[in-house]
């Protein structure tokens, strides 16, 4: 890909500078369902009626200005906004077919299979293997070569095995934010989850450590459904095959990636991505 | 350049001098505080020397006074007037001294006021010898003969000092006798005696059961035997050394001509204050440095050590952290993670924060009452049944005190560990939630040892409180003297039953219960020190144990 051109020159000449891929959503598995959700803080509405089907061993990207629900829509897939005192959710959401609001869904096992990374690296104050082996200790395993396995893995995937191989009983306060935030996703990885949710993962991060990221997401799109926010429309461009545009609490337009950069349906949507609010 | 005074305000440099003026007193204050603490008890042990003098009473008569000078200090001859003395015409102030004669059993006390004016011939006997004694405090005179077995053995003039090798030596063997008499008192007959009890008790409780068949009785009889035949034993054998030990006696003669004489059992140690050279003195002042820490105290705690003070005051210290610390813990996280945050929990909140308010006496009161009483009074009711009408747990105690001072600093505990759950990023709370774990684990795994540092804070914060506490220790627990160590070699080694010695208390005990006031005064300071030496030892090591936390769980930049 080329890292020269910007997102609106890119945008009006050779379709973001990639092989164009020829991707219809209609031909997708369907991997999350959402079924005309509404989601309250209290009694201000930040999601207004949201349909919408995330296929399955893709990259979707969210897109939209500041406090347009992307996020809070990202963390309704993983019921992170249970944390929230005076969250109402109306509507219903599927992941394979089963709504992960019913009555009796084991929460932590949802989140076991549904994944996320956030903004600011957040590693635990423990060593890099123990924060990599912390999602399998919590599910009770303490097999000391299958933990080994696992840890090798998950650094491997994240692209981090060559750095960190050497310093594994190292705290991992020590790294670089950008390697901080790539031991992140190495956990998360670790637990084999079906889905990724990344909630602005590089916003943190210098441009390097943004390239190694989005290479990883990149790397990783084959074995996992992967759900990413994003402020930055040049990301969305590059790393994603679907991409949704939110607006105050709305999807605007949701397509692929492909078809909603060059060609979008919406006014809106194309008055932000050539930049003219947002 | 001239600079206007409302720039100069605005600038913030009165402001400056301001703060660093108010730190500047504060640490004059406690440097001072130290200091007078340290200066006054420290002299204490040092071997001063001995003064005679010639003292001529109102009368007009001459008599030898032979001690230690203490202090001295000006006094107006008004005041010695109004006292009944005569003072010429003329004389404004007079010098006076508080002189330490010693020979409480022949002079009625220790201390002598005399005014310099009636002193002459200052002198430093090199032969003159002070003695710690057992009983009566300290003796000060001269050598003129040794007695063994009521039979005088040697003799000397009062001004010589050939004899002091061979009462030096005598000294020694006496201490080693005495030495092995305190091994077998304390130690083997106490566990005899312990075990004889606890017989007793059993029979008792056999007797309440309603089991009291000749054939256990006969069982316990048997036993009992043994052990009144291993504790006549014992006893000859103790006798066995108490005739050698009472063998010797020294004769002693004061400055002002009586005779006295003194056994060697009653020594404790002996010395020429004016022929010590420095380094004796020194020596000497290691020796006596070391019997306060570690002895026993003598004479209603104004002589010896204050060890078993010291070693309450840890003891006491050490349970209530171990009893505050998971209380306090459990309660503040319930109240920060998992209570919602309504009405009713910042009422419990607020009332947390007041009871750190509540005057300490009324925790003393509240836990003899509750603790002492109520819970003490079940417990021996349902457990200890056989040795009532003596109580066990249902008097003062080492776990009521405890137990007391827990919830005394428990509100310091919370606060400081709510704080420090407070301080916890949500971002590490949600990394370890969007991994699959509970609430409870990301609790266990992360939060609380992030949280650690904080927890450490208030158990160093509740250390300090609690080991400076006095008040409520009265009530429930703490005696001026207690004949055991809460902590001993007979199963089950720690009593929490026992009533122990506190250092605070230790201190209040000697300066205003003491009968021997004078003597008593420099003690108090020496405890005092002591007492922040406890203290701050004992912080230190929280604070070590809280860096430590602190490195590991070092909190992330966010």
């Amino acid at each position: 890909m080329s890292s020269t051109t910007t997102a609106t020159h890119a945008m009006k000449f050779s379709a973001l500078g990639r092989p164009v891929q020829q991707l219809n959503l209609a031909d997708e598995t369907p991997c999350i369902e959402v079924k005309d959700m509404h989601l309250y803080y209290g009694s201000s509405k930040a999601l207004n009626g949201i349909t919408m089907q995330i296929p399955k061993k893709r990259i979707t990207a969210f897109i939209g200005p500041s406090g347009c629900g992307k996020s809070t829509l990202l963390r309704s897939f993983n019921r992170m906004n249970d944390l929230v005192d005076g969250v109402r959710i109306e509507g219903e959401v599927t992941i394979d077919g089963h709504d992960i609001y019913a009555k009796g869904v084991d929460v932590a096992d949802l989140r076991r299979r549904v994944g996320m990374v956030f903004q600011k690296p957040n590693p635990f104050p423990k060593t890099i293997y123990e924060n990599v082996a912390y999602g399998l200790r919590i599910q009770g395993i303490n097999n000391k070569r299958l933990l080994d396995e696992t840890v090798e893995w998950a650094l491997r995937s994240a692209a981090l095995w060559d750095e960190t191989k050497d310093r594994l009983h190292e705290s991992a306060l020590g790294m670089s934010g950008g390697q901080q935030q790539r031991l992140v996703i190495a956990r998360t990885i670790a637990v084999k989850p079906e889905i990724l949710l990344l909630d602005e993962p590089a916003s943190a991060l210098d441009p390097i450590s943004t390239l190694k990221i989005e290479e990883l997401i990149n790397d990783l799109k084959d074995r996992f459904t992967i759900v990413i926010v994003t402020h930055n429309m040049q990301q969305a461009a590059r790393v994603s095959d679907y991409t949704a545009f939110m607006y105050l609490g709305q999807l605007l337009e949701f397509d692929s990636t492909d078809k909603l950069f060059t060609n979008p349906a919406n006014k809106q949507t194309e008055d932000y991505i050539t930049g003219r609010y947002g | 350049m001239q600079v206007s005074l409302k720039k100069w305000v605005a600038s913030g440099s009165p402001w400056v001098w301001l703060n660093a003026g108010a730190v500047a007193i504060s640490v004059v204050l406690v440097l001072g505080l130290l200091g007078v603490i340290a200066s006054r008890g420290l002299v204490h042990f040092w071997p001063s020397s001995l003064q005679e003098y010639q003292f001529a009473d109102s009368h007009g008569s001459q008599m030898a006074v032979l001690g230690e000078r203490v202090q001295r200090e000006q006094v107006t001859a008004e005041q010695i007037r109004n006292a009944g003395l005569e003072v010429p015409e003329g004389v404004q102030i007079l010098d006076r001294q508080l002189i330490k004669v010693g020979n409480r059993d022949m002079y009625g006390s220790d201390f002598r006021w005399v005014l310099e004016r009636q002193l002459s011939d200052l002198n430093y006997p090199e032969n003159a010898v002070a003695i710690e004694r057992r009983e009566w405090g300290n003796f000060y005179g001269y050598i003129v003969g040794v007695k063994e077995e009521g039979q005088v053995v040697a003799q000397q003039s009062e001004t010589d000092n050939q004899l002091w090798s061979e009462v030096l030596d005598r000294t020694e063997r006496a201490t080693s006798i005495y030495k092995n008499i305190q091994r077998l008192e304390s130690g083997t007959i106490g566990a005899v005696n312990y075990a004889l009890e606890k017989l007793r008790l059993a029979e008792r409780s056999l007797v309440l059961d309603g089991l009291d068949t000749p054939q256990n009785l006969a069982e316990l009889q048997a036993e009992k035997v043994i052990l009144e035949a291993e504790y006549a034993r014992l006893e000859t054998e103790l006798m066995a050394l108490y005739t050698p030990f009472k063998r010797d006696a020294l004769m002693m003669v004061t400055a002002d001509g009586q005779h006295k004489e003194i056994n060697f059992s009653d020594i404790v140690r002996l010395y020429q204050p004016n022929s010590l050279s420095l380094w004796q003195k020194m020596q000497h002042y290691g020796m006596k440095l070391v019997e306060f820490v570690s002895d026993d105290p003598r004479e209603a705690n104004t002589e010896g050590g204050i060890f078993p003070a010291i070693f309450g005051t840890v003891l006491m210290v050490m349970i209530m952290s171990l009893i505050v610390t998971p209380f306090g813990v459990i309660a503040a996280v319930y109240l920060r993670e998992y209570a919602s945050q309504g009405f009713i929990t910042r009422t419990i909140r607020i009332a947390v924060n007041n009871l750190a308010g509540v005057p300490s006496i009324v925790y003393g009161v509240f836990g003899l009452g509750f603790f002492v009483y109520f819970i003490g009074g079940n417990l021996d009711q349902l457990f200890y049944a056989p040795a009532l009408p003596s109580p066990t747990f249902g008097t003062p105690g080492l776990l009521w005190a405890s137990l007391t001072l827990a919830l005394l600093t428990l509100p310091v505990v919370i606060v400081a560990t709510e704080e420090g759950l407070s301080r916890i990023p949500r971002s590490v709370r949600e990394g370890s939630l969007a991994l699959g774990a509970t609430k409870f684990e990301t609790l266990m795994r992360v939060v609380i040892p992030m949280a650690s540092p904080a927890m450490m804070t208030g158990v160093i914060l509740a250390v300090a409180r609690a080991a400076g506490e006095v008040a409520p220790l009265m009530l429930v627990g703490v005696v001026k003297l207690a004949p055991n160590l809460p902590l001993d070699m007979n199963a089950p080694f720690l009593h929490l039953e026992r009533k122990f010695m506190h250092l605070g208390f230790h201190i209040y005990d000697v300066g205003f219960q003491s009968p021997n006031v004078e003597a008593a005064r420099p003690l108090v300071y020496a405890t005092a020190l002591m007492l922040v030496v406890v203290i701050a030892v004992l912080n230190l090591t929280a604070i070590a144990i809280r860096n430590r936390l602190r490195e590991k769980y070092r909190a992330l930049d966010m």
